[in-house]
């Protein structure tokens, strides 16, 4: 057996220390894009790297966040029992919480529910065709009310339709703005005009024109698509005003490059314009997703799409104790989503376009 | 013991028309418009090339060398007169006439090898993928860049690029190469050696070359004629003095030249009597 030196075992140590450290370091940049900039410090800490200079960076990164929560959460509760409404008083912090479990549990015995539904339909299908009456057989969809996260699902594929639609429309407006003053010319008094217009007031001329247009069967329900379109016409603008500042600040220096190589029009916009724009054209996408979200919730409760929108304004109707409890679940699960929308976008950023500072 | 490219050598082998005016400036004439009346920048300017010839265009900044140079990229159109290159009419920017600029102006998101493949890619159309990496790889070389060739631009140092810009306008086997003050971005000891790496690619290909500088050593240095210009506005061209110094150069050998220090005289006398703006001639 050979004697281990201990000066040895110490260097392997520090070595696979540096190592862990260089790992921590690069993974750094990915937790900021993800939202938890704390986590750098902390696994530092943990590593031992420096841990009193760390503990600055978590106090900064994560107590402060925690604290300012949790002052927040403290004003919310003694504060809250203090406005009388019509509807009581206005819940605390505990009654939110209690209401997210409630709605959480609703979603268990509604998901029960459709079990059961299907399993009885099986059986009876079972039975009509063991008694040989094979043409009675009835397969129903189970048409129960939807659950909070059904509701939740149905505002993000509604907020997606608008947005991708959005963006197909934006991108390449924004890159032949960009490109030709004409076109810019053009487009701009009538971007100036119908930026600013608010969902409200695009609602009942969207409603019209969709109800005038489309059947509302063939998958897609009515009032998905006027909240869609609605989401549409207002995160159309951030996208297509970036993207056309984007392109039409290209280095010139560049665009001279792609003279002198003569590249075709084609190389040029895939080369040259679009690699040179995408990160501006990704903060008009975000500003667009953001603001497409913030539209979607009021189309949602005119249009009645079944998604938040809906449920906040249902809740509103329905006036019962607990509906101000289950607005503020709405609306905190709006705030989050929303936060993480911003951050995906924010990552899907980071990935794909070139920057500098990488 | 390195030969040409294939594809090269096929694109770079067609006889010229005229190779004792192989560029021509003729009555080249720069005005801008102003609110006060036409600006004339660059006045008359008459220069004939012979093919393969290396020129130095020098003179104080803002003389308009720049505009002269960026007129025969067909960058900045003609106001008066003209330039004919190979027979043709220079009419806006084509990768015939490669341009090496002041900053490397690579493209951030792609690597060297892309950077320059891009160019060969538009002007070897008929060439098999095989020759065209094959020249991408021959100028890379060229420039001392083996093993950077994958490594993006937006990594790489201020010389790095440089040697990349260099690599790039020479692979588009140009009938004319116009350096913009290539060097103009870059510390003494990288300047060097990249005048040292761009003499020896040139010498290769004996390419017709302009080059705009306002360092002397690098005019004679580089040339085989050094043009020099008056002061703006209205400039012109001042004297013109042939480099008769052996080559292949290094900057040592000329160091130690007896004519060296002749040429390097007389082009300092000229700048330094212009110091002080435009002389009126006495009429």
């Amino acid at each position: 057996m050979t004697a281990i030196d201990p000066s040895q075992l110490a260097e392997a140590r520090e070595a696979k220390r540096t190592r862990r450290l260089t790992r921590i370091n690069k993974a750094e940049g990915w937790f900021k894009v993800i939202g938890l900039p704390f986590m750098a410090p902390l696994l530092r800490a943990i590593a031992g790297d420096d841990p009193r200079g760390q503990m600055k960076l978590l106090w900064q990164t994560l107590f402060v966040p925690i604290l300012s929560i949790l002052c927040f959460l403290g004003l919310w509760a003694v504060l809250a029992p203090k406005v009388h409404t019509s509807l009581g008083t206005i819940p605390g912090p505990a009654q939110v919480w209690s209401q997210a479990v409630a709605l959480d549990a609703a979603a268990d015995r509604e998901a029960e529910r459709r079990v059961a539904f299907y399993e009885r339909q099986e059986e009876r299908n079972a039975k009509l065709i063991a008694d040989g009456q094979r043409d009675k057989v009835q397969n129903r969809e189970y048409t129960g009310r939807p659950t909070y996260y059904d509701q939740i699902w149905t505002s993000i594929k509604t907020v997606f339709m608008g947005f991708v639609l959005a963006t197909l429309v934006a991108v390449p407006l924004g890159i032949a703005a960009g490109l030709s003053p004409t076109v810019n010319a053009a487009i701009n008094p009538l971007v100036q005009i119908f930026k600013p217009v608010s969902p409200l007031a695009w609602l009942p001329i969207v409603t019209m024109v969709v109800s005038a247009l489309a059947s509302g069967d063939g998958g897609m329900s009515r009032s998905f698509i006027i909240s869609a379109i609605t989401v549409t016409l207002c995160s159309l603008w951030p996208t297509l005003i970036n993207t056309s500042l984007g392109v039409a600040s290209i280095d010139k220096d560049l665009v001279n490059v792609g003279k002198v190589l003569k590249l075709s029009p084609w190389a040029r916009v895939t080369r040259l314009v679009l690699p040179s724009a995408l990160p501006l054209i990704f903060t008009g996408l975000r500003l667009s997703l953001g603001v497409g979200w913030m539209v979607l919730i009021a189309a949602e409760m005119l249009a009645q799409n079944p998604g938040l929108g809906k449920f906040v304004w249902d809740e509103f109707q329905n006036g019962s104790s607990d509906s101000l409890a289950r607005i503020m679940v709405a609306v905190l699960t709006i705030g989050i989503i929303g936060f993480l929308l911003d951050r995906m976008m924010f990552a899907i950023q980071n990935l794909i376009t070139f920057s500098d500072k990488r | 013991m390195y030969a040409l490219p294939r594809a090269y050598a096929k694109a770079s082998a067609g006889i010229a028309r005229n190779d004792e005016r192989y560029l021509e400036f003729s009555q080249l004439h720069k005005i801008y418009p102003t609110p006060k009346g036409p600006l004339t920048v660059v006045e008359d300017v008459n220069l004939k090339l012979r093919k393969g010839e290396f020129v130095s265009l020098i003179g104080h900044s803002g003389c308009g060398k720049s505009t002269v140079l960026t007129m025969a990229a067909g960058l900045n159109p003609i106001s008066k007169g003209a330039i004919v290159l190979d027979g043709t009419y220079v009419e806006g920017a084509d990768p015939e006439r490669a341009v090496v600029f002041q900053s490397p102006n690579l493209f951030p998101w792609l690597s060297a090898r892309e950077n320059v493949a891009i160019g060969v890619d538009r002007v070897y159309p008929t060439a098999s993928r095989a020759e065209r990496q094959d020249v991408v790889e021959y100028y890379l070389e060229r420039v001392g860049l083996v093993n950077a060739m994958n490594k993006s631009a937006s990594e790489m140092s201020n010389g790095m690029r440089q040697r990349v810009g260099i690599a790039r306008a020479f692979a588009l086997s140009p009938k004319l190469l116009l350096l913009d003050e290539p060097f103009g971005m870059l510390d003494s000891l990288t300047r060097w050696e990249l005048q040292e790496v761009l003499m020896e690619v040139w010498d290769r290909t004996k390419v017709t070359a302009v080059c705009v500088t306002h360092d002397v050593d690098e005019a004679i240095l580089l040339a085989d004629r050094v043009v020099m210009m008056t002061n703006g506005p209205q400039a012109t061209i001042g004297k013109i003095t042939e480099v008769n110094l052996p080559r292949p150069r290094t900057r040592k050998a000329l160091l130690s030249h007896p004519d060296y220090y002749a040429y390097r005289e007389e082009i300092i006398g000229f700048l330094e009597e212009y110091e002080h703006g435009h002389k009126k001639e006495a009429a």
